[in-house]
């Protein structure tokens, strides 16, 4: 069976400690990867300088081709996977027995990533927003004749990553090109990208000693996020409340991104259904920025039943099925919870499940040892639902009744807010509203990302700051 | 124990010693008030019909309840009344704790344990360093009763694993750290005050973070001049045991052991990479007996090499604890040279508790 060691700074290490990753629906063993311990991991930080270092002996203007080069390799090529060689279609293979997430979302995040990386230039020139990249490596320069400087952070940047959810890669790839370091804590069932992306920086010319890749359990999160100065993580609510002002750490959860639907429009709601479909149902509902809840002042039973209608029919196929567009809950149980969750929110009054009508007995399908959650559209009259502002790991969206001068107010927060709406005076406070991250106006599904944009935070602000510095001859 | 002992003659030394031990609580002038009041509800005589060590099924297993709460003098045996007594603690991050009483017991054990440790690594009238948790807990008493009884003695850090668990279930991340911190400076502050402290023992986390601290400072473990470590109180797995010896011990001696207030201490037979770091612990044998028995039926040993529950069972004059299921599991080992009895290894905590198992900093 394939293993998959630990990387220390590039350097495979074989742990006595190995877990095993299975297939979600068979059970079968697929790899065993080595399990790391904290100890090795602070141990290892104290070498963090020497990623920078070495990522620092190549421009960004080389790195920049060498992970354009990368995202070739990543697509298309044989790399490297522990003892063993993977192909893309082993590697599509492996990630979709591992996650339950359909062999074609497995391809279309590839090739997400491949973009982001083939892309790398246009996006590192939008988010330094036009800066001279020598700035950043060597730490300051000149732009409009005043002196500037960006000083960076931390050496390394360490990842903390999930399981269920391979699209979440993209942010992590342009870390490499700015001349930091990446500590990599991959997901207990996707230890697949991080290590074919690792392989393939490798195979690219990124320097070994800038990578290092930790498979493990809670302590070796715990020691990535402690010893490194700056770190990305995933995860539910409460690691992102326990991270929340931590500026060492951005954390990434639920994202609540919402569709709202302006009065001036919601008459003509129906012109817009596909968008909120693509919005609720694309990637099966797992992303952050998968839309949750749709709020509109009426029509609400009507957008919710047309929703219904279209969602209701979807049943899950098997995981390599061309047309497979429900992604398996693969940890026992959690299919069940949520799906009691739901119900016991169901129980409060004004709100129905209206795709219930649409399938027969439970909305948990089980196909052998995986789960699956039907697609679900609840019906809320009002804002004061509980179940309004939730947001589950599948194809699940609330349709909201809320005034419209109150919408604004009334969402929380929302990763991304696509507003369907006319009128100035809704669009000013859309603008003005803090709590809304990315904003779209006008019929965007808000699985809609334009790469050259920040996501959750511009990563260089939290990579890099910028501070005063002068010289003066000697 | 050598080699030369044979299997069942450490079998005949432990039934001897039950009927003893069995004769010494069950009897109305030297037994204790919880057994004698026990044997009175029973209507059997365990001193008529206790013949061996695997008779000591007949008191089915032991309740963890019986531990906790008084009077605590129901535990004493009257043929020990008038000794100075102590009670140690175990538990009691929330409610009550269990208590066990003893007089000498703890440094009996430590005596026996004593005399595995080698003088190479832990030379007579070297000076100690007691890491680990303290307060009600016994093993500050017995790690300074171990260096004293080797001529050395003993300086001991603070450290109430109670308040560490309370921070990690509130998710009081960096008042973990800060606490461990604080520890680890007392620890490196005596290290580096010329006492001359050969020998330590602490807890596998305690010592990982000790030694990457001496690191940080540009020495090491060894350089500061211990030669020698016992190391215990958390899981101990054969990975973080060769990560010590490849990474962090710098050449000092670690032996593992596995104990807790209930049983005493028990000893490792040797690792490294000969057998792949594994780990297995042999009780203190007669005076403490480890089984390793089928998670559905406690009264039942698993084959050789599969999982199963610990099972202890306790057997001095001062404490009579037979069938108490630990909450750990392991894999049953066979004997080895050096201890001719049973052993487990893999010790970690049992899976039907794991979950709401909070392992901490000690």
């Amino acid at each position: 069976m394939l293993h998959i060691p630990i990387l220390r700074w590039g350097q495979p290490y074989t742990s006595i400690d190995v877990d095993e990753v299975k297939h979600f629906a068979t059970g079968e063993p697929i790899a065993t990867v080595s399990r790391a311990n904290g100890g090795l991991i602070q141990r290892d930080m104290r070498k963090a300088s020497r990623a920078r270092e070495a990522l620092r002996e190549i421009p960004i203007d080389d790195l920049i081709a060498r992970v354009g080069a990368a995202g070739e390799l990543y697509m298309n090529g044989e790399l490297p996977m522990g003892d063993g060689t993977q192909t893309p279609e082993e590697f599509v293979r492996a990630q979709s027995a591992t996650t339950g997430l359909p062999e074609t979302m497995c391809r279309a995040n590839m090739k997400k990533n491949a973009f982001v990386l083939g892309k790398m230039r246009d996006i590192l020139t939008s988010l330094t927003r036009g800066l001279a990249f020598d700035v950043l490596s060597r730490g300051h320069g000149e732009e409009r004749g005043v002196p500037i400087s960006y000083q960076a952070q931390s050496p390394v940047v360490g990842l903390v990553l999930p399981s269920n959810s391979p699209g979440v890669h993209t942010l992590w790839l342009p870390i490499v090109p700015l001349q930091v370091g990446l500590v990599l804590k991959p997901g207990p069932q996707e230890p697949w990208t991080p290590y074919r992306m690792t392989e393939a920086f490798f195979k690219a010319g990124i320097p070994r000693e800038a990578i290092s890749v930790y498979p493990g359990e809670g302590d070796v999160g715990a020691a990535v996020l402690d010893s490194c100065g700056r770190n990305l993580i995933f995860g539910g609510t409460p690691t992102v409340d326990r991270y929340r002002g931590n500026p060492r750490v951005q954390a990434h959860g639920p994202g609540f991104s919402k569709i709202l639907l302006g009065d001036d429009q919601v008459d003509r709601w129906e012109q817009f259904l596909d968008v909120m479909v693509d919005s609720v149902f694309l990637n099966s509902g797992r992303s952050c920025i998968n839309c949750s809840g749709i709020w509109a002042s009426r029509h609400t039973r009507e957008i919710a039943e047309a929703l219904a209608r279209r969602l209701g029919s979807v049943r899950p196929l098997p995981h390599d099925h061309p047309d497979a567009s429900l992604a398996a809950f693969t940890v026992p149980g959690v299919a069940d919870a949520v799906s009691q969750s739901i119900d016991a929110d169901l129980q409060a009054p004004g709100v129905a499940d209206v795709t219930a009508k649409y399938r027969e007995g439970s909305r948990v399908v089980k196909e052998g040892r995986a789960d699956y959650l039907l697609p679900t559209v609840v019906h809320c009259e009002s804002v004061a639902a509980a179940i309004a502002k939730k947001e589950y790991m599948f194809p699940f969206v609330t349709v909201v009744e809320c005034p419209e001068a109150k919408m604004v107010d009334a969402i929380g927060p929302t990763l991304v807010c696509s507003a369907i709406t006319c009128k100035r005076e809704l669009k000013r406070r859309l603008l003005d509203a803090v709590h809304i991250d990315r904003l779209n106006l006008g019929p965007v599904p808000t699985v809609q990302l334009n790469w050259l944009q920040p996501h959750e935070g511009n990563l260089i602000e939290f990579l890099f700051r910028p501070r005063a510095f002068q010289s003066a001859d000697l | 124990m050598a080699a030369d002992v044979t299997i069942e003659h450490a079998r005949e030394t432990l039934d001897r010693w039950v009927r003893e031990v069995v004769d010494w609580h069950f009897n109305p002038e030297s037994g204790c008030p919880f057994w004698l009041d026990v044997v009175k509800k029973a209507g059997w005589d365990p001193r008529r019909e206790i013949k061996s060590f695997a008779d000591l099924g007949r008191f089915g297993s032991f309740e963890d309840e019986w531990l906790r709460g008084g009077p605590v003098q129901r535990w004493i045996p009257k043929g020990l009344a008038g000794k100075p007594v102590f009670v140690f603690e175990t538990g009691g991050t929330t409610g009550t704790p269990k208590t066990r009483v003893a007089m000498e017991d703890f440094r009996i054990d430590y005596e026996l344990f004593s005399a595995t440790l080698a003088d190479e690594y832990f030379p007579k009238g070297a000076n100690w360093l007691m890491l680990g948790p303290s307060g009600p807990r016994r093993l500050r008493l017995a790690v300074e009763h171990l260096a004293q009884y080797r001529g050395g003695i003993s300086f001991c850090v603070d450290l109430d694993p109670r308040w560490v668990i309370k921070l990690i279930k509130k998710g009081w991340m960096e008042h973990l750290q800060a606490y461990k911190d604080h520890v680890i400076d007392q620890a490196v502050t005596i290290l580096e005050a010329g006492h001359d402290i050969r020998c330590l023992f602490t807890t596998p986390k305690l010592l990982e973070a000790l030694a990457l601290r001496l690191e940080s400072k540009g020495t090491t473990i060894r350089k500061a001049g211990v030669t020698g470590i016992f190391s215990g109180g958390t899981e101990f797995t054969p990975q973080w045991n060769r990560f010590a010896h490849e990474e962090l011990l710098d050449g000092a001696y670690m032996t593992p052991t596995y104990g807790n207030t209930l049983m005493g201490l028990a000893a490792s037979a040797p690792t490294g990479p000969h057998n792949n770091y594994k780990i297995a612990y042999y009780a203190p044998q007669p005076r403490a007996v480890i089984e390793v028995v089928d998670f559905d039926k406690p009264d039942q040993l698993v084959e050789y090499g599969q999982t199963g529950r610990v099972k202890l069972t306790t057997l001095t004059k001062e404490f009579f604890m037979p069938g108490f299921l630990e909450r750990d599991e392991g894999e049953r080992e066979p004997a080895c040279d050096r201890y001719r009895w049973d052993g487990i290894s893999g010790v970690r905590p049992y899976r039907g508790f794991a979950a709401t198992t909070t392992v901490g900093v000690y």
